[in-house]
């Protein structure tokens, strides 16, 4: 009897092994709309979801869709959780250590500045951004006080009741978002270019699931469906390939 | 969900806020709070063995037993349950993929730590890569049961095995007395009167377990706070429901939650105690006999 039940219990372990086929799980923040966002109906939504599925399709593979805190969105990855980020994530040097990037999939985009009125200053006041951002790099290494929040919403919030100054994010993030304000927010200072432009992170010794996803964006880039597909969610003014 | 909110841009009041609130996404919350009180119904029992076993473990006359009965109720206290929370899930998750790495790919050569990165055969994921996303959430939530049992276990070990302590040695004696067996004894006599010297430890516990469950979040179990986060927060035109910044709202649902459910608790807990009181030899239960209750 003993022995039957090891048995079994070792054929059930081997099995799983061999029904085992490529379903890549995608790590996404869900709270950086219109790149990701968590859909009314409860789902992962926006340009990456778009984009993900299609490269997905492209590049044949099952793809299910995760999300994390985008504070340890990249010690998930590495221990295993889900296969890659897709989170708007910035391709940067600092991150190219620990992780491998795709080639971007929007170009490099400008930061923005955002606060009550137009006169804040950015350069000596209190600025908002959100943790582990490129963003917040570069206010930490520039002159100004920097405040970190977990999400990107509470940085915005922060800027409303006075927390802060001025939020320093995405300029496709905050576009929406001072466009629908009222008058409340608007853009101060000069916009910054940083970053190399939004990537997929994967594991570094995922090199071959890295060569499909490559690959997928290439073709995506050489027929045009993917500047079609950043004017859909960032606006016609949006900069394409 | 019904009808009239298909297009929910051209809605108002009250029709609006009965549409936005059974979105797919509030029922998500809703659902949260059945799974915040499943944990809590799977976890205390739980807590409860560990504990009990803890607590014999600790009276135990064998040097052994009674190591790991200290030691379990020593290590689990004396750590901060954050960093528990943190560590022990994440080495769990690693020690289960790495056994069953070691089963299914003894052929694999790759290095499984590499860095900070720890990668096994895709066979040996726990679960498969392959599985259904609710197969992740479930093996998240016993990974949360279990954490909790094992945190939650330790206080409780501590709470049972001074009550064990407290139960008058006099009661003891007699029963030794009638000729019962050490076994018998514990049986019959230590463990049903030391429920109520158990109790207020025991319903602080339970107290603080309930306060406990917004850390599910940590386990990437999508909990209520985690939904009343992501709810509040405001939404842009991008959303079928726009609104200002509402979190204020929700977190203050969330507060009339954990009170209700508390006092809830508390009512009960009374209960239990009077009920437990009867008949013992405290001053609760000798107050009781002279009542005539």
């Amino acid at each position: 009897m003993k022995k039957l039940l090891t048995a079994t219990a070792l054929v059930a372990l081997m099995a799983g092994g061999a029904s085992a086929q490529q379903t890549v799980r995608m790590g996404t923040e869900g709270a950086y709309p219109p790149f990701n966002f968590i859909n009314d109906s409860g789902e992962v939504d926006g340009f990456e979801r778009e984009l993900g599925d299609e490269l997905c399709a492209r590049a044949e593979l099952t793809c299910e869709w995760v999300t994390t805190d985008w504070d340890s969105i990249i010690p998930n990855l590495q221990s295993g959780n889900y296969d890659t980020i897709i989170a708007g994530m910035n391709i940067n040097e600092e991150r190219s250590k620990i992780i491998s990037f795709t080639q971007n999939y929007t170009p490099p985009a400008p930061s923005a500045y955002v606060g009550l009125t137009p006169d804040v200053d950015v350069e000596g006041g209190v600025i908002a951004a959100q943790v582990n951002t490129i963003q917040s790099g570069h206010i930490a290494s520039a002159g100004a006080t920097l405040l970190e929040f977990a999400t990107p919403d509470e940085t915005v919030a922060a800027v409303r009741n006075g927390e802060a100054d001025a939020v320093f994010a995405d300029k496709d993030y905050l576009a929406p978002i001072v466009a629908e304000s009222g008058d409340a927010l608007v853009f101060v200072g000069e916009d910054v270019v940083l970053g190399a432009g939004v990537g997929m992170g994967l594991r570094q010794s995922d090199t071959e699931l890295r060569g499909k996803f490559d690959a997928a964006i290439t073709s995506m880039k050489e027929d045009g469906t993917l500047n079609t597909l950043i004017k859909k969610w960032f606006g016609d003014d949006a900069d394409v390939f | 969900m019904f009808e009239i909110c298909a297009d929910p841009k051209s809605l108002e009041g009250l029709t609006w806020l009965s549409c936005y609130l059974t979105s797919g996404k509030h029922m998500n919350m809703y659902w949260a709070f059945g799974t915040v009180l499943l944990l809590l119904a799977v976890t205390a029992p739980i807590a409860m063995l560990f504990g009990f076993f803890g607590a014999m473990a600790a009276r135990s006359q064998f040097f052994v037993l009674r190591l790991i009965g200290k030691g379990y109720t020593g290590m689990v206290r004396g750590v901060p349950d954050i960093v528990f929370f943190l560590f022990f899930v994440i080495a769990l998750d690693q020690g289960i993929e790495y056994l069953m790495h070691l089963v299914r790919c003894p052929d694999w050569t790759d290095p499984v730590r590499n860095g900070l990165e720890f990668r096994v055969c895709p066979q040996a994921k726990v679960p498969l890569n392959s599985a259904p996303q609710t197969v992740h959430q479930f093996y998240g939530f016993m990974l949360a049961v279990l954490t909790f049992a094992l945190v939650f276990g330790a206080f409780a070990a501590n709470v049972l095995y001074g009550a064990m302590q407290a139960v008058p040695r006099a009661q003891l004696e007699t029963a030794e007395a009638y000729g019962l067996s050490q076994s018998q004894v514990f049986r019959r006599v230590l463990v049903p009167q030391m429920w109520v010297y158990a109790l207020p430890g025991l319903s602080n516990l339970w107290l603080i377990l309930i306060k406990a469950t917004p850390l599910l979040f940590l386990l990437g179990v999508q909990d209520i706070v985690y939904w009343a986060r992501e709810l509040g927060s405001a939404k842009t035109q991008a959303f079928d429901y726009p609104h200002p910044d509402w979190r204020l709202y929700y977190f203050l649902a969330l507060l009339v939650f954990y009170l209700a459910f508390t006092r809830v608790s508390e009512i009960v807990l009374n209960r239990i105690s009077a009920r437990l009181s009867k008949g013992q030899a405290t001053a609760a239960g000798e107050a009781m006999r002279k009542a005539g209750i």
